[in-house]
């Protein structure tokens, strides 16, 4: 390469000289040759913002910008956000009001509002909106983040820390690092000398393929070091959710079962393995006719897609309580409804990347993730080692809703790292990622039912198909959790719910927030309004009539017992639901084509496993310098639980949450906390905080010889105990510390009570549930069928909130998401791998949200409190649809309800008269 | 990486654009993008720091908006009231990040069927400015947008300029833009509108195109026909209807079905009009 004189700019107010290519992305070289991870790369190609950066005080792509265009310029990034000594108000109004959960958009959102603030001192909120209108964020419903960017323009002093723990407004204690940009996510770390893996994969949905000759391939590339295929994997080459289901291979052997799926692996140089034209590596495809879609998976003579699934039927899940043909047929009003959904990408903002290096017979693989110890079984097993000679050190997440949930460059990257005994890395590009992941998986629901001339649910009939896609993934678990929440959260008398799981050569459909919930919701949402219609009620007072309450038995005959608050979630929306209906018969529903309508839709969502035992253990240290460490296997995937644990776990030993540091996700040196899936690690893992947290009080306690109100301080290695003002000292530094250097230990474990399901589906599969029911204020355009989300209300039963600032954060990002699938979300295989095809909300699209959060306690919940993650999302689509159905008269059956589908259907509605 | 130059003047670009092959890079919203998990196929030739091409000016005849001006300069110029609609999609192409870098050139050369500044051009009659060391041609934007990614850009050439011809009385127009949401839409449909009336208020001048409905964006002659002669306070969404849309040839995708695009286009074209009778912007 020729001499060059490098490109000079001013970077953060420093005089630099780039040596990288001037062609190449100034993203790239800031991250990689700057070291300035701040900077986030999410899709390369301008559609997500998150590589925003200010060149000359303009914000702009650093993925769509030479770094020759940068010269004599003057580039900031997050890094230069912050004053010499202390983060910028903007950057502390972030911390302050939660806009920061999973962080990867978050730089971009800081540089997006810093060019606007520095344009325009007083932006009113539609500034502020367009000025974020081209970053996307997928956890936080960009509420939060309007809120700070407002906030941070006046003058106003921002929030002080509160004090206290459970209960109390803390600041994510993540927080700093993602508001500064020093947060790792999975490509932000690797040894320098680490090679690059690059994943070669299928272009077909379905085919047969042979590989050539790779030594004349490798030849003419000699920074290519290895090319793996299925034949290298030294273990298993499969992966799965559950033990009997490892169906995944790592790299596919003679035939692809979908689009996306990895061939081989590219090892090497990174300038080498980027230079890799996927052309001109020799694999001869043969594509087959491939199997897209339910029908075509139970044709009669479709193609089998595994061994041992007849008729591509994965799993059947069913629940049957009663007679429900009779209690339909006793019923005074009875509606039925089909309903058909799309596949669902996740769309984090941060791609799936991460490195391993092997340590001689041990392996450590670092990488984005949601489960570290369901990681650890499947590398252990790929490599065929022990599950100990596998550390899992996960990553800063950059968001995850399930997709996370799966390996994903894991197994490949410690196959890599081990055979080469090599560090190695990989990131995925948006497309790859699009490709490969797994996504929420298409429903095609039929559902009926009936209730009594006093509103009154008798029966409830459901059958729902579930295209799971190439793979098993989680499959089996949406099977299982549908049937159990198929009526909706009400009391019926008989009810007989049933799914199928259904391989297709489609992407792997596995978790994602809510596992076939949010679906099924749709369908029992859209009856329960048909019902209150046919009998003259009104819809909110039907569903009150209805809603499960302490005693009742749901119909999988599991007597609940108290923490059933939608009760009191449907009679803290009623006025507002009054009040607003009145408003549109007052003031109409709008004016020439558009139509307004007011939705309202409830849910309920078993917290935890379904009947299957999941526990968490935490542990907590006491150190001799007198610093408390949570060893924390909870990963925090954006939600906060990095916060909660500390802040119930300080609650239970009283001592505050600043005396506390943590150790995450390190499979190393943390206990197994499950998997961050379910909405249950305040639940599960709360309660495992809560327990260490007991523990460690009780042996505090116990050494002083002081009784259980005795009152805890520290004051550097000193502890003292406080017991009707006598005071007792604790000298930490005398007593023996252990391999981490604590003295005092605290362990709890938890794992929630549940009992088995039997042929019928009766048992108890969930000893918790979170409930819940919005309300949702639309206008259509029913020229164009465009539909606008003005508002939304959302009340939560979430027993109590640990952290109210992030469950309202919990609360907006999911139910963005629900409007997503509402709206617009459709994943179409080979069609829309990308962020600008594949559309999901901006800034523009998420209303306002008024929140009320019911805290009547959860009898088994830390200090009360219950998950919200999921439960969030699952009301938000159906209030949207029944909102649309009744602005226009018509309701739409087939999501995402885009444009095109509603005015069709529209048009249908007037054809048929 | 292949190799990379930024001339500072427009001779040293064509000289340079002459003896190679090049991926030509202004703006680089669209080059990187098709550059995802690729090397960049030909060394990049970034004609973003010749200032000449980046100004505004106005002429004898007309207004030459430089081809690397960005949109955001553009969106932000004070303009006349011809340019309401080009500067209004300005405002929507991308978000601010893409707006601040993206260039009018850049969106034409790029050739995409949903290219909102297409649309808005060809509606103002717009004409391109093509240079090459063999010299300087002109060409109408509809005969130089030949077909989806397909443009009359010779490989020695670069476009230079866009000339938007003077406004002979009271202009009007609009851009009106169809997405399944608010911000980063890449078009369903688009309509862009162009009036000029005379001092008794009698359309003298009418430009009509509609985006992502054909392979380029076109222009609705028919309609434009139909609008002659009437006055600008008129009704004139009646002069809508099927017809009109006869040189579309919508299709099927992504974002929308071929009958779905034509009818919003028939509703948007509609309430375009409107919106110029009644001088408000319109709703898109």
């Amino acid at each position: 390469m020729e001499e060059r004189a490098g490109v000079r700019f001013l970077l953060n107010g420093r005089p630099v000289v780039a040596r990288s290519a001037p062609g190449e992305r100034l993203s790239r070289v800031l991250r990689e040759e700057f070291g300035l991870t701040g900077t986030k790369v999410g899709c390369d190609a301008g559609d997500c913002g998150a590589c925003t950066v200010l060149l000359d005080g303009t914000q702009i792509c650093a993925c769509l910008t030479p770094l020759g265009q940068v010269a004599g310029g003057r580039v900031t990034t997050v890094e230069g956000l912050a004053g010499e000594d202390a983060p910028s108000r903007l950057q502390r109004a972030f911390l302050a009001l939660g806009a920061a959960q999973c962080g990867i958009c978050t730089p971009g959102m800081l540089m997006a509002a810093s060019e606007l603030l520095r344009q325009r001192p007083r932006p009113t909120p539609a500034e502020v909106e367009e000025a974020l209108g081209g970053v996307l964020c997928r956890c936080t419903g960009y509420r939060k983040i309007m809120e700070a960017a407002l906030l941070a323009a006046g003058d106003a002093p921002l929030p002080a820390e509160p004090a206290g723990a459970v209960g109390a407004r803390r600041t994510r204690l993540d927080g700093p690092e993602k508001v500064t940009g020093r947060a790792a996510f999975g490509a932000d770390r690797a040894p320098p000398e680490a090679l690059e893996l690059r994943l070669l994969r299928s272009p077909h949905h379905r085919a047969r393929f042979t590989i050539g000759d790779l030594d004349a391939f490798r030849a003419r590339h000699p920074g290519i070091l290895r090319i793996l295929t299925a034949a290298d994997i030294p273990g298993r080459n499969g992966y799965g959710i559950y033990p009997d289901l490892k169906d995944q291979p790592v790299l596919a052997e003679k035939e692809v079962r979908h689009r996306g799926e990895p061939v081989l692996a590219l090892v090497g140089t990174p300038e080498a393995v980027r230079a890799v034209d996927p052309e001109e590596v020799p694999i001869v495809w043969e594509p087959l006719p491939p199997v897209l879609g339910i029908d075509a998976a139970l044709a009669p003579d479709a193609p089998l897609l595994h061994p041992g699934r007849p008729g591509n039927v994965l799993i059947e899940g069913r629940v049957r309580r009663g007679d429900v043909e009779a209690a339909l047929g006793e019923a005074t009003a009875r509606a039925a409804i089909a309903v058909e959904t799309s596949f669902v990408e996740h769309a984090y903002i941060e791609p799936e990347a991460g490195y391993a290096v092997r340590r001689g017979d041990r392996i450590e693989v670092f990488a984005t993730t949601q489960a570290p110890y369901m990681d650890r079984e499947e590398v252990a097993a790929v490599l065929g080692i022990p599950p100990e000679k596998v550390r899992i050190l996960p990553s800063v997440c950059g968001g995850g809703f399930g997709g996370k949930l799966d390996v994903s460059v894991q197994p490949i990257l410690a196959v890599a790292a081990w055979l080469l005994d090599r560090p190695v890395r990989t990131v995925w590009s948006r497309p790859e990622s699009m490709a490969a992941s797994t996504k929420r998986h298409p429903a095609r629901i039929r559902a009926e039912a009936g209730a009594d001339a006093e509103g009154r649910l008798t029966g409830v009939r459901f059958h729902g198909d579930f295209d799971t896609g190439a793979y098993a993934s989680w499959g089996p678990t949406v099977a299982q959790r549908v049937p159990v929440h198929a009526t909706g959260p009400y009391r019926v008398r008989a009810a007989l719910c049933t799914t199928r799981g259904v391989y297709t050569n489609g992407p792997p459909a596995g978790a994602f927030r809510g596992f076939g919930v949010p679906q099924a919701a749709i369908a029992h949402e859209a009856l329960m309004d048909m019902l209150a219609d046919r009998l003259g009620m009104d819809r909110l007072d039907f569903r009150l009539r209805n809603a499960l309450r302490p005693g009742d038995r749901t119909h999988c005959g599991q007597e609940l017992g108290e923490g059933v608050a939608l009760v009191a979630c449907l009679e803290r929306l009623r006025p507002i639901w009054r009040r607003e209906r009145e408003r549109l018969a007052r003031d109409g529903r709008g004016e020439g084509p558009l139509r307004r309508g007011l939705g309202v839709a409830c849910m309920w969502y078993g917290l935890g496993n379904t009947s299957m035992s999941n526990p968490s253990t935490m542990e907590v240290g006491l150190s001799a310098d007198g610093r408390l460490t949570l060893y924390n296997g909870a990963v925090d995937i954006g939600q906060g639980s990095a916060t909660i644990m500390v802040q119930i776990c300080a609650e239970a030993l009283g001592l505050p949450v600043e005396s506390f540091t943590q150790v995450l996700g390190d499979t190393a040196r943390t206990r197994d906390a499950g998997k961050t899936s379910a909405s249950r690690q305040t639940l599960v893992s709360g309660n495992a905080a809560r327990l260490a947290g007991l523990d460690l009080r009780r042996r505090i306690l116990r050494l002083a010889n002081a009784g259980p109100d005795a009152e805890l301080a520290l004051d550097g290695p000193v502890l003292r105990v406080t017991e009707n003002g006598r005071v007792r000292e604790i000298e930490l530094f005398r007593l023996t510390a252990d391999a981490d250097g604590e003295v005092l230990r605290g362990i709890g474990s938890w794992d929630p009570p549940t009992e088995p399901l039997d042929a019928d589906g009766q048992g108890v599969p969930y000893a918790a549930y979170g409930f819940a029911a919005q309300m949702a204020l639309v206008e259509v355009d029913t020229e164009l069928g465009t539909t606008r989300v003005l508002r939304i209300w959302a009340a939560h039963d979430v027993g109590r909130a640990v952290n109210p600032t992030l469950v309202e954060g919990q609360i907006e990002g999911g139910i963005a998401q629900g409007i997503g699938l509402a709206l617009m979300e459709e994943f179409v295989p080979g069609r829309n791998e990308n962020l600008h095809d594949y559309l999901i909300p901006t800034v523009g699209d998420v209303p306002e949200i008024e929140i009320h959060l019911i805290e009547e306690g959860d009898p088994l919940g830390p200090y009360g409190a219950k998950g919200v993650g999921e439960p969030a999302l699952i009301p938000t689509a159906p209030a949207v649809l029944n909102a649309i159905a009744e602005a226009t008269g018509v309701r739409p059956t087939r999501v995402p309800v885009t444009p095109d589908r509603l005015l069709a259907a529209l048009a249908a509605a007037k054809t048929r008269g | 990486m292949h190799r990379y130059e930024r001339p500072k003047d427009l001779e040293t670009a064509l000289d340079l654009r002459a003896g190679g092959e090049w991926q030509v890079i202004a703006g680089g919203t669209d080059v990187f993008p098709a550059m995802v998990g690729r090397v960049a196929p030909r060394p990049l030739l970034d004609i973003s720091g010749i200032e000449a091409l980046r100004r505004i000016e106005e002429t004898a005849a007309g207004w030459r908006l430089g081809a690397c001006l960005r949109w955001s300069e553009l969106r932000d110029h004070s303009l006349p009231p011809l340019f309401d609609g080009l500067r209004k999609a300005a405002g929507m192409i991308g978000g601010r990040q893409i707006q601040n870098r993206a260039t009018l050139g850049g969106n034409l050369c790029n050739a995409s069927p949903a290219a909102d500044g297409a649309a808005a051009l060809l509606a103002l009659d717009a004409r391109v400015e093509l240079r090459s060391r063999r010299g300087r041609r002109e060409l109408p934007l509809a005969e130089f947008l030949l077909g989806n990614r397909r443009t009359a850009l010779a490989p020695d050439e670069l476009l230079t300029a866009i000339l938007v011809p003077a406004s002979r009385g009271e202009a009007r127009s609009d851009f009106l833009k169809l997405g399944a949401r608010k911000y980063l839409v890449i078009s369903i449909v688009m309509v862009a509108l162009v009036l000029e009336g005379d001092a008794q208020g009698v359309i003298r001048r009418a430009g009509i195109a509609v985006g992502a409905c054909a392979p380029t964006a076109r222009r609705l002659p028919l309609l434009e026909e139909r609008l002659l002669g009437r006055r600008l306070d008129e009704p004139l969404a009646e002069a809508v209807d099927g017809g009109v849309l006869a040189p579309l040839s919508p299709i099927d995708d992504i974002r929308g079905t071929a009958a779905y695009r034509r009818e919003a286009a028939l509703v948007l074209l509609r309430r375009g009009l409107e919106g110029l009778a009644t001088a408000m912007p319109g709703a898109a």
